[in-house]
């Protein structure tokens, strides 16, 4: 008779908050280990050297002081977009809806620039473009967070469908601004007056992104540890009943973070279309939206860790398009190079937050049982 | 707080080494061999880009330049991404850099205002001729007479068809999946049809577009849609393969674009026809090399080279079809035929006799020259890009998809 249960070969137990070396150290591991996997996939499909490859990424990301800044812009953009998601998501309001938002606040732009361009001094319409922009991303917002206050709808669903309603409005508007007619492009607004373009520092045409980032990013981590919205945010996002309880008005909290996060959207946009792009299309935003949920979630929230996770990311997307290139392999080969890494990554976070305790040696039972 | 200091000294740590990288990258830009670049919307999976790349390889290899003498570019997008791509281009010592795709040309224009020394070249762009830059260049071919090569094909097929009893002549319909509304590709759909009415007179056409150069679901869909709707025969302008392999899983004849696809569809591919890009590389290559300048718009003809068709396949196609294109094609090429001959189409019943087309391109598409003289519409000849955007009778379009 063996009815005794069987101990599985390993459980999984919660485990304290590691102290940080710990958690950087398995982040560390996995980076190793993905890097080893990447380098395993390459030599056996492509006969490459895999350092070879991996020493192309570096280059594609560093490898001269234009690609430097392309990526301090790139990254920039993605920052922005993720500071933006932010402070919704710490209060539990999934906001997938940058994406559209972003586009909103562009489009805002982009409209001021072509209807506007020659009609008013342009330091007045560079501060009409930042004001439309922000309003534009804040409106987009706000909609799904009314509906979510009033009625409960769904911020998930609710938000995501803006995207939709967004890209085809912005579609809609490429058409009628298109040039020539029938071509699908607006092409580069006021490019002979420059009318609308956000002025360059210095001859740096990527230097103001960054900085207008690097503030918002400190500000955004201000708001979110010091002040006292930052504190009902989180309140909020741990338990809507504890926030009622203690004289929260949630719903006031709701609106006025998804009109923040909105706002942060439409600085992304107007960044994007008068910054650096001068132009509108419907991709303009490129899936950043999305990209920046996960930016968000890997830094847990953290203003100043979703420089490092938004880096990553940037690194990966800048290096892969370089292995493409010098390499001749297909853009699909460096995304899946991209999806090993960030697979590690992400999945590291499980055995931050828990471990495996395997079965004790079974010596011991097997004695008893003889 | 010493997590953020760790993170502080590894973001230190990147910057150092870039530092090390960007010293290297200066060092050997003081070689003065020619090196080019190209910039692509997509990758080879279109076969507008496809076409591109191959004439790329072919151009540098005739050309007797080296592996590293070249870098191509994929899947630049038609953004800020094509001026970064072309700057970055430059300072990996490009002297040249060509671009492919319509929506680049604003973005290649700023890069060639910034780096004056070097070549800028743009393929199917409008704008040379009127920014006046010593280094920047459009350039296309009269590929309206490769269209119109092909679409006898498509004529001779739909004739054999009726003969052999598989529809009466007055439902001799085509269809054709077009990507955008503009004159490059209204210009190839008429001279498509015009081919085939040439052969066929009782043809008539549906035309649906996409909105989009590359969506393979899309253009699959739009074939389906024009064949559910009784087209007997479809052509395309997109660059996927979506419509020639919806043509070969509905067993409908297919004249390609781009290059032949034949090997995915061998049952309904007819003949394709393309530009060939290599003789254009080839030159401005030597023009380059040899510091000779090159001219602001440069169109491609069948005489050059620039304007193919590839083999037919005699499995589908009608008999007699490669001897009639050789035919037709001796015909365009000395000048005893024009495609838009005004005495073989009508617009709104009447011909037409006088045509000011939008040469000089701005965005509201304002007539600037007139384009009919000596009884035909002289296309590509004012400037290398189509500006050919009458809608003649005989073409029906079903809807005017713009974007996506």
């Amino acid at each position: 008779m063996h009815n005794k249960v069987r101990e599985p070969l390993f459980h999984i137990v919660k485990r304290d908050t590691l102290p940080w070396y710990q958690a950087w150290g398995i982040r560390a591991i996995a980076i190793v280990l993905a890097l080893l996997l990447c380098a395993l996939i390459t030599t056996l499909c492509t006969h490459l050297n895999p350092l070879k490859v991996f020493g192309t990424m570096f280059g594609g990301a560093f490898g001269s002081s234009r690609k430097i800044w392309i990526l301090g812009q790139n990254l920039a953009i993605l920052l922005c977009i993720s500071l933006a998601v932010t402070p919704a998501f710490k209060m539990r309001f999934w906001n997938i809806g940058a994406e559209g938002q972003v586009l909103a606040g562009g489009l805002a732009a982009a409209a001021c620039m072509i209807c506007l361009g020659d009609k008013v001094p342009n330091a007045l319409l560079i501060v009409l473009i930042i004001a439309a922009g922000i309003a534009a991303g804040a409106v987009w917002a706000v909609i799904p967070a009314i509906f979510k206050a009033k009625w409960n709808t769904n911020e998930t669903l609710f938000t995501l469908m803006m995207n939709y309603v967004a890209t085809q409005l912005v579609a809609y508007f490429v058409i009628v601004w298109e040039s020539p007619k029938g071509s699908g492009k607006v092409g580069i607004i006021n490019q002979s007056t420059e009318a609308g373009w956000l002025p360059q520092i210095g001859g740096y045409k990527y230097l103001l992104t960054i900085l207008v980032v690097a503030v918002l990013t400190v500000l955004v981590y201000i708001y979110l540890n010091y002040s006292k919205h930052g504190y009902e945010i989180s309140v909020v996002g741990e338990s809507e009943r504890t926030a009622c309880y203690v004289g929260i008005k949630v719903g006031k909290v709701i609106v006025r973070t998804m009109l923040l996060s909105g706002a942060l959207c439409g600085i992304a946009g107007v960044l994007l279309v008068s910054g650096t792009d001068h132009t509108i299309t419907t991709t303009i935003a490129g899936g950043q939206g999305f990209t920046a949920v996960m930016v968000s979630w890997l830094a847990k929230f953290n203003p100043l860790g979703m420089i490092f996770t938004s880096f990553l990311l940037v690194f990966l997307d800048r290096g892969a398009g370089e292995i493409s290139t010098v390499f001749g392999l297909n853009q699909s080969f460096a995304d899946i190079l991209s999806g090993i890494i960030i697979f590690f990554i992400i999945g590291c976070e499980f055995f931050i937050t828990y471990r495996l305790s395997f079965r004790k040696p079974a010596k011991k039972e097997a004695a008893e049982h003889v | 707080m010493k997590k953020f200091v760790s993170m502080l000294l590894a973001l230190v740590m990147v910057f150092a080494l870039c530092a090390c990288g960007s010293k290297t990258e200066g060092g050997d830009k003081a070689e003065s061999k020619i090196k080019v670049g190209f910039i692509c919307l997509h990758d080879e999976n279109s076969t507008y880009d496809k076409n591109f790349i191959d004439a790329a390889k072919a151009a540098c290899k005739n050309a007797g330049l080296s592996e590293d003498q070249y870098i191509i570019k994929t899947n630049i997008p038609e953004g800020q991404e094509c001026y970064n791509a072309a700057a970055e281009l430059v300072d990996a010592g490009c002297n040249v850099v060509f671009a492919d795709s319509f929506g680049h040309e604003d973005f290649m224009i700023q890069a060639a205002k910034e780096f004056k020394d070097v070549q800028f070249c743009h393929a199917t762009g409008t704008k040379a001729h009127t920014e006046k830059l010593s280094n920047y260049h459009n350039a296309f071919a009269s590929i309206y007479e490769g269209r119109y090569l092909a679409g006898v094909a498509a004529g001779m097929k739909l004739n054999e068809m009726i003969e052999a009893g598989e529809f009466t002549a007055d439902q001799a319909k085509m269809g054709y999946v077009g990507a955008f509304t503009y004159a490059e590709v209204i210009s190839g759909y008429t001279s498509f049809y015009l081919g085939a009415k040439s052969v066929c007179p009782t043809v008539t056409m549906d035309v649906t577009f996409t909105g989009s150069w590359y969506d393979e679901a899309l253009e699959k869909e739009a074939a389906n849609k024009l064949i559910a709707g009784g087209c007997k025969l479809i052509s395309q302008h997109a660059d996927s393969m979506g419509a020639p392999t919806a043509c070969e899983t509905a067993g409908v004849p297919n004249v390609s674009y781009n290059g032949s696809t034949e090997s995915a569809c061998p049952n309904t591919f007819i003949v394709s026809s393309r530009i060939d890009w290599t003789p254009y590389y080839e030159m401005v290559i030597k023009a380059v090399q040899d510091g000779t300048s090159l001219d602001s718009d440069w169109t491609g003809t069948l005489k050059t080279g620039s304007v193919v068709l590839t083999d037919v396949n005699e499995k589908v196609a009608a008999k007699g079809t490669a001897e009639k294109i050789a035919e037709v094609t001796k015909q365009l090429e000395d000048g005893t035929l024009h495609v838009f001959d005004i005495s073989t189409f009508t617009v709104k019943g009447e011909t037409l006799t006088s045509y000011m087309a939008d040469v000089d391109t701005d965005a509201d598409n304002t007539g600037d020259t007139e384009a009919i003289k000596d009884g035909y519409f002289h296309e590509s000849e004012f400037r290398a890009a189509p500006y050919f955007n009458v809608q003649i009778d005989g073409i029906n379009l079903l809807d005017q998809n713009f974007g996506s």
